[in-house]
Parts: C-alpha cells; sequence; structure tokens
C-alpha cells in the first residue's frame, strides 16, 4: 500500500536461493545424480502443479509464479538420492503435488509438507532406492560422466555402479550398531571423518549457512529452527553422555543427515507449521524428538520426513493451546 | 533534546512506515475562504442522531455557532451552523462513508460575515469554581467530540464515576498514522490552548497527572508543548516522548507505551484509571468551556502527490473536500484516489462533494489504488501475527471470518481487533484482512442485534401469554370467591331469615300471651 513488501513468491524465490549453496555442494560429490533430480523434479513438479490447477479452473499462471512447487520440487531433489531413477522422482511428485498439496485444495490448504509427503511415501515404499546414495566423490562428474548418469536415471542399467553406491552415514551407524559394533569401531573404519562423514558435514554447514541467510533475510523467524536444533542436539547429547558406544553424539545428529536442511527448509514450511510464537517452538521442538527417537529407535536411518508429518497432524492442537494473550485479557494457561 | 524521564513500555508488534509527513509541514498551517456552501451532516459522532431544532427550516437564517440540532441521549452531542447564513435545503447528502452512504445534513449558504449574533455560550473563564457536572453538559452542547477519529462523544469520557477514579489524564498526540500532521501542525501552533483545554479536563475528571504522549518524529511539537507547559507552571503537567512506531497512537496502544497498564477488553480506559483524549479535543474543550464557542472547526491535513501543495488547513465543518483540494494548489494528474484519514486506517470516499466533518484528520488524494495484486492464498506465514499491536492471530482470523465461523473468531478476540491494518500491510498475499475483520464484527453485531429482538419478542410473547392466563387466574379466582362468597352469604340470610322469623313468632306468641294474662288480670 505505502511502501513495497515482500510478496509470496518473492519469499519462496529467497528461499530458493537460500538452497543454493548446498545444493551445489551435493553436486560437487554427487555429479549428475543431483542435476538429473533437480530437472526432473522441477520438471514434474510443474508440470503436476499446472495439470491440477486446469483441473480445478484455477489461473495457472500466478500460482505457478508463486515458486511453492519449485521449492516443494528442489527440496524433494536434495533429499532424494542422488540418480534416482526418472519414475521415482516422477511417482515422488505425484505424491507431493497432486496428493499432498492439491487434494487438501492447493496452496495454503494442505495440512503436510507436501515435500514430506513425497518423500514419506517413497520411503515407505521403494526402501531400496531410497536409501542407496552414491559415495560421495569430491567433483564427481569427472568419475561418472553425463551418459552413465543418463542411463542409469532412465534405463536402470549398472555400468559397475555398486562398487560406487553405499549408505549414507546414519545409515551406516544403524546398520553397523545393529550387527552390535560399538560407535569407537564404527569411527575406526575411517569412512566418516571429522564429524559424521565429510562430505555431508560440508553439505549440512551449506545448508546452515544458507539457513543463516533467510535469518538474516527475515524470510524465515528463529523460533523453528532453533527449537529443531537444540531439540535433536540436546536429546543426543542427553544419551550420548549416558553411553557414547551406543549413541551417536549430537554433532553426528545434526551434521550426519538431513537436520539442517530440515532446521531450516522444511519444518519452516510456513503452511504446514504451527503459525504462534510460542506453537513454532513446540512443533519444532516435537520434530527433533521424534527425529532422535525414529533415528534411534525407530525403522528408518533418516527420520525428519516422518517426525514432520507427525507434527503436522498436531499444529492445530497446538495452534490452539498456544494463542498469545490478547492485549487486554488475561493470561491463559499456556502462550 | 528529546528526552524521556518516564519509563516507557513497548508494545508487540508494530511497524515502521514511511511516514510523508514532511510534504505537509512545509508552511504554517491557514485559514481559507468559505465555500460557497456548506454541508453540515447531523451524525458527525459515534452514537445516537441528534435531532433538528424547530426553528431551523429551509430559508432560516441562522448564525455561526447556532444550534441546528439537539442531542437525544446521553451519547450524542449538539451541531452547529459553522458560520452565518441561510439554509437552503435539509436533506439527504453523500457523507464521509466508504460505501458513498447519503444522511441527513443541513445545507448552509453562507453570507460571508460569519456573524456569531448571541450564539456564543456563557463563556466561564473561571471554570474552577463551576461544578463538573455543569462544564460536562458545555462540553455536550458545545458538540465537542474525540477529534482524534474515533469521535466518541467527550462529556461521557470526562464523566468520572466515584468507585473509577481517573489517575492519569492522557492527551494524544502520537499522530501515527503516515502522511497526516494536522496534530503536530496543532501542537506547533496552539499549544497554549491544548495546554489550557488539558487543565480544564483535570478539573473536570482530578487525575494526579497529566501526559502529553507526543511520537518523537515531532520535535517542534514536542519543543512547543514543552514551552507551553513551562508557561502554564503545571506541575501535573508532563510532555513524554514516545518511539515512533505505527500505531502507538491508538489510544490503548498510548495507554499502554505511557502507563503499563492495558485497557480490560471490552472494557474502558476508566477501569484502569487513565482517560485519553486527542490533543486537538483539548483544544476544542477549551474553547467550549473558556470562550463558550461550539466546536466548529477542525485543522485538516490536505496530502498526498495528488495535490500540489500539501499543506494544513483549518477549516469549517461543512466545507465540501473540493474546496479543500482548490485552495491547497488544486489537484494533479496523480489526484486518483480520495481519503480521509491516512493510508493506513482511512476510506476511500467517491464523491468530491462529500463535507469534512469532526472525524476528518486528512484528505490524501494520490494515485494508489487499492489491492491492485490479486489475492493470493494464506500460507500461514505469521508476518501478520508479528505486525499485530494487539498480539491477535489475523491468519487465523481471516480464516473464521471466511468460513464464517463467527464463534470461533470471537473466541479468538476478534472484538480486540483495533483494524489497524498492520496485519494487511505485511501480508505477502495482499489479502485484504481487514476488510473481513469488518465484514465477521458487522455479521457478529447483526446476529447479536437480530438475538436481542428475538430475545424481546420472546420475553414479551411470554409476558403476553402469562398476562393472558393471569388474567384468567384472576377471573376464576374472582368467580370462585365470588360464589364462595354468595353461598356463605345465602346460608347466612336465610337462617338469619329463619331465625328472625322465629323470633318474630316468638315474640308475638309472648306478646299474645302477656296480652291475655293482662286481660285475665282486668277482667
Amino acid at each position: 500500500m505505502i511502501a513495497s513488501k515482500p510478496d509470496v513468491s518473492t519469499l519462496m524465490q529467497q528461499v530458493l536461493y537460500a538452497l543454493i549453496p548446498g545444493t551445489l555442494l551435493l553436486v560437487w560429490f554427487f555429479g549428475w545424480g543431483i542435476i538429473t533430480n533437480w530437472v526432473l523434479a522441477i520438471g514434474f513438479a510443474l508440470l503436476f502443479e499446472a495439470l491440477m490447477l486446469k483441473w480445478r479452473q484455477r489461473p495457472i499462471e500466478p500460482f505457478l509464479l508463486d515458486y511453492s512447487a519449485v521449492l516443494t520440487a528442489w527440496l524433494l531433489a536434495v533429499a532424494m538420492p542422488a540418480f534416482s531413477p526418472w519414475w521415482l522422482i516422477a511417482v515422488a511428485m505425484l505424491f507431493a503435488i497432486v496428493i499432498g498439496k492439491h487434494l487438501y485444495g492447493g496452496l495454503g490448504y494442505n495440512p503436510f509438507n507436501p515435500a514430506m509427503v513425497g518423500y514419506a511415501a517413497m520411503l515407505v515404499s521403494y526402501p531400496v532406492q531410497m536409501t542407496i546414495w552414491p559415495e560421495p566423490v569430491a567433483f564427481s562428474f569427472a568419475h561418472i560422466g553425463a551418459d552413465q548418469a543418463f542411463q542409469k536415471v532412465f534405463w536402470g542399467i549398472n555400468t559397475g555402479w555398486d562398487a560406487l553406491s553405499g549408505a549414507t552415514p546414519l545409515d551406516a551407524v544403524k546398520v553397523s550398531l545393529g550387527l552390535n559394533k560399538t560407535l569407537d569401531d564404527i569411527y575406526a573404519t575411517g569412512q566418516f571423518g571429522l564429524l559424521s562423514g565429510e562430505a555431508w558435514a560440508w553439505i549440512n554447514v551449506a545448508w546452515l549457512s544458507g539457513g543463516l541467510w533467510l535469518l538474516q533475510r527475515k524470510v524465515i523467524s528463529w523460533h523453528m529452527p532453533v527449537a529443531l536444533l537444540i531439540s535433536l542436539g540436546g536429546m543426543a547429547m542427553i544419551f550420548w553422555l549416558i553411553n557414547p558406544q551406543i549413541y551417536a553424539s549430537p554433532l553426528f545428529h545434526l551434521f550426519g543427515g538431513a537436520a539442517m536442511l530440515g532446521a531450516f527448509f522444511i519444518i519452516t514450511d510456513p503452511v504446514s507449521a504451527s503459525t504462534t510464537p510460542m506453537g513454532k517452538l513446540i512443533y519444532a521442538a516435537g520434530i527433533g524428538l521424534f527425529t532422535y527417537i525414529i533415528r534411534t529407535w525407530g525403522g528408518y536411518p533418516d527420520a525428519i520426513a516422518f517426525a514432520v508429518l507427525i507434527m503436522n497432524m498436531a499444529v492445530p492442537l497446538i495452534d490452539y493451546y498456544t494463542q498469545p494473550r490478547v492485549y487486554g485479557t488475561k493470561r491463559s494457561w499456556l502462550g | 533534546m528529546i528526552q524521556t524521564l518516564r519509563k516507557l513500555w513497548r508494545n508487540p508488534g508494530g511497524l515502521h512506515l514511511a511516514e510523508n509527513k514532511d510534504i505537509s509541514t512545509q508552511c504554517p498551517s491557514r485559514q481559507i475562504p468559505l465555500a460557497a456552501q456548506l454541508v453540515i451532516p447531523l451524525l458527525q459522532h459515534a452514537g445516537e442522531k441528534p435531532k433538528v431544532v424547530t426553528n431551523v427550516n429551509v430559508g432560516a437564517y441562522v448564525y455561526k455557532g447556532q444550534t441546528l440540532a439537539v442531542a437525544q441521549s446521553n451519547n450524542s452531542v449538539n451541531v452547529h451552523a459553522t458560520t452565518s447564513g441561510t439554509i437552503s435545503a435539509i436533506e439527504l447528502r453523500p457523507i464521509a462513508h466508504p460505501s458513498g452512504l447519503h444522511d441527513l445534513c443541513v445545507v448552509l449558504m453562507p453570507d460571508g460575515k460569519d456573524a456569531w449574533g448571541d450564539s456564543r455560550l456563557p463563556a466561564y473563564p473561571n471554570y474552577t469554581e463551576i461544578d463538573p457536572a455543569i462544564l460536562r453538559q458545555r462540553v455536550k452542547d458545545a458538540g465537542v467530540v474525540g477529534m482524534g477519529g474515533a469521535v466518541f462523544p467527550s462529556a461521557v469520557k470526562l464523566n468520572v464515576r466515584p468507585d473509577k477514579p481517573i489517575r492519569t489524564l492522557i492527551l494524544n498526540g502520537a499522530e501515527c498514522e503516515p502522511y497526516i500532521s494536522c496534530d503536530d501542525m496543532l501542537m506547533r501552533e496552539q499549544a497554549a490552548e491544548i495546554v489550557a483545554g488539558a487543565q480544564v479536563m483535570m478539573h473536570m475528571v482530578k487525575p494526579q497527572e497529566c501526559l502529553i504522549g507526543v511520537e518523537d518524529n515531532k520535535p517542534y511539537a514536542i519543543a512547543a508543548m514543552q514551552a507551553a507547559v513551562d508557561a502554564a507552571q503545571d506541575s501535573r503537567i508532563q510532555v513524554v516522548a514516545v518511539p515512533t512506531l505505527y500505531p502507538s497512537g491508538g489510544a490503548k496502544q498510548l495507554t499502554f507505551i505511557l502507563t503499563g497498564k492495558e485497557v480490560p477488553s471490552g472494557g474502558r480506559s476508566s477501569d484502569i484509571g487513565v482517560v485519553c483524549n486527542n490533543v486537538a479535543t483539548a483544544r476544542a474543550i477549551y474553547h467550549a468551556v473558556v470562550h463558550g464557542e461550539p466546536s466548529l472547526s477542525r485543522y485538516v491535513t490536505v496530502t498526498g502527490n495528488g495535490i500540489a501543495q500539501p499543506c494544513n488547513l483549518e477549516v469549517p465543518f461543512g466545507t465540501p473536500i473540493s474546496h479543500l483540494a482548490a485552495h491547497a494548489g488544486g489537484t494533479t494528474p496523480q489526484a486518483k484516489r480520495w481519503r480521509m484519514g491516512g493510508p493506513m486506517m482511512g476510506i476511500t470516499l467517491h464523491d468530491p462533494a462529500v463535507p469534512v466533518v469532526k472525524a476528518m484528520n486528512c484528505l490524501l488524494i494520490n494515485d494508489e489504488l487499492e489491492h491492485t495484486q490479486a489475492a493470493m492464498p494464506c500460507i500461514r506465514c505469521g508476518r501478520c501475527t508479528d505486525a499485530c499491536p494487539t498480539s491477535l492471530l489475523p491468519q487465523q482470523l481471516y480464516w473464521f471470518a471466511r468460513a464464517k465461523e463467527f464463534d470461533k473468531a470471537k473466541a479468538h478476540h476478534l472484538s480486540d481487533c483495533i483494524e489497524c491494518g498492520c496485519c494487511e500491510y505485511v501480508c505477502p498475499s495482499h489479502i485484504p484482512l481487514v476488510s473481513y475483520y469488518r465484514f465477521a464484527k458487522a455479521e457478529i453485531r447483526a446476529e447479536r442485534t437480530a438475538k436481542v429482538k428475538a430475545d424481546l419478542a420472546r420475553e414479551r410473547h411470554e409476558f403476553h401469554l402469562e398476562r393472558l392466563e393471569r388474567a384468567k387466574r384472576e377471573k376464576a379466582e374472582k368467580l370462585a370467591k365470588h360464589k364462595e362468597q354468595a353461598q356463605t352469604t345465602t346460608d347466612d340470610s336465610k337462617k338469619a331469615a329463619i331465625q328472625a322469623a322465629l323470633d318474630r313468632a316468638k315474640a308475638k306468641k309472648a306478646e299474645a300471651a302477656a296480652q291475655t294474662l293482662s286481660e285475665d288480670t282486668t277482667a
């Protein structure tokens, strides 16, 4: 009205910008696989988004240009294993955009985080494809050529791949612990480097830097990232202090998986998150708690997606009980 | 230069807005020639509409200050002729209302003499010797209402209940909306009258202190007010600079900033021992009490890029806004939209003939059109929550208003929304949030009115039934009583009659016997 202010597409664009450093590092370590993920995810997302908008008789252009579908696609592209087959990306985007978003009424109406709906559906349906990442090798373009990448992604042809593929740090630790190894033994293999697997640690630092930029630009508020990282790190700290042979360190939990991506880019999706200041803290802390529980005692190595979906369900309740005290009214029991 | 000795409180939310106030404060305020025709609406305040007095007819000559209409209730004030002239019509005219509503107005053709005749009220220069109740009546007779924009009758505010003593009188000079500078200029130019008005009010409400809150983007006004307070040598009055943050000029917000106390939800500021009045109201009260002059004019900021020479004008009520624009250098090609009030809380006017009223602090003419961008869905980003000075959850209220879930909206304190527009301003989806709240409030009001009406009707009906019932019952009772009475009466009278007959017979017998006896004796 008086001065310019950010609109929805500007906000989404800034989140996209903040994703660039982490994505570039992923490309650095995994090469063509991230690029194919990225192109396919965004392509399918825009296709499904346009089809759904047309079917629902909504104006297509303003909604495509709000970048929300692009953001969902980008998040899935960096969360899915590199060199994911094209159909896996397509089905993931179908779940995210069509089922997770438009069947609930489109932008602003979805109770669940669309990207996490897509991710969780794939994790449940295709656990093998979803947990095998290639070994991170710096500047992977040199190791796997574009032609090999396309063969893998589009025709599923493995040309000497198995030697290159492996588990993510979280998965490796989980599997090894299941074989009654101690963490010391696992770390002794030397595959994890300083924090949690060097490549993953660097990638997490990149997500963190993008997230801090978003905080500085006031695109997101501090509540959710801080609450998630404290809650996840705190849980890890408690159990690590109790028995460091069985329970991984806080640094491992914060830098070994999707904690930073989750804290700054996934749980901050405003549509499906709590919206009161106190509610944001509770919501994010709950995600941290569930992430730790599922990672440590649950069936899946990385657990952000399930934790987010669980807390999405609790949002209406949280919002109801965390209304701030309104000017001139008595203080309620919370908020 | 600006120093604050008092502890101030910080409101939640609020916005730093581009102020755009300088463009209208470059020159002193001035008066302009009378318009050819003044249109004086009867209802310029919150409350009941006053009634036109009998000698005000079409063709009648009225003096400046003469009463045109009289308040019919406590929640109303008198309305006066703002100059001398002839009444040419009393009819419906377009008024300052967002929907272009028409309302009853007295149309006055000025004779140019601006003659008071003898329509001044008795002056009370020694008002300290006069009972506050009489002064309150004067304030009402003089048509003084809150000139910050809410136009609430001032006499009601100044009516202190003995169980709720007033501790603090606040003079609101915060004027936080962008573009508006009329209070700023008033404080610069009429500081002594404002302070004198504060003293009149202090005599009426007997507070311990009077705080004049001015946003610190008005250094000249602060200096002028401070000088006037020093000159008045009244230690109870203090000028307080408050940080510039929209909407600090809201009465509730300013009250909290200055005192740390919150006006209870649904209550009034007197509940916490505070009375808050705009600086322009203080000046109007001074004129009403000390000089016996009704409220006839006000400072109006005429500004925006649609105006050639933005300025402040002192204008009689009833002056058409086109007349203001003409005397502010005329309009420019950017004059696309005319607005009463500021860009945040003002309303768009659709007719340049709309008259200046007591609520009009600013005529903003510019090229900004409303809601040029299509609204996108709410993404619950919570920016509105962060901006809300009342700590509401605007996005939730929006859902409830949209879904017509008015009970939920009420439970989320919709009624505490001050419609400052902060939420709408920061909304990245360009949703006209305040319009939704106004809609929901209107629906709730309508619902309540309908309920009150229905309750009244039901009560009336029940009372009617009960009356019928009672009448029937009473009739039956009466009949029964009558019957019983009749019964007893008949029984008694029969007995009595029989007894009487018996008695009579006895007496006759006895008489006869006595006669025989005497005859015998005589014989």
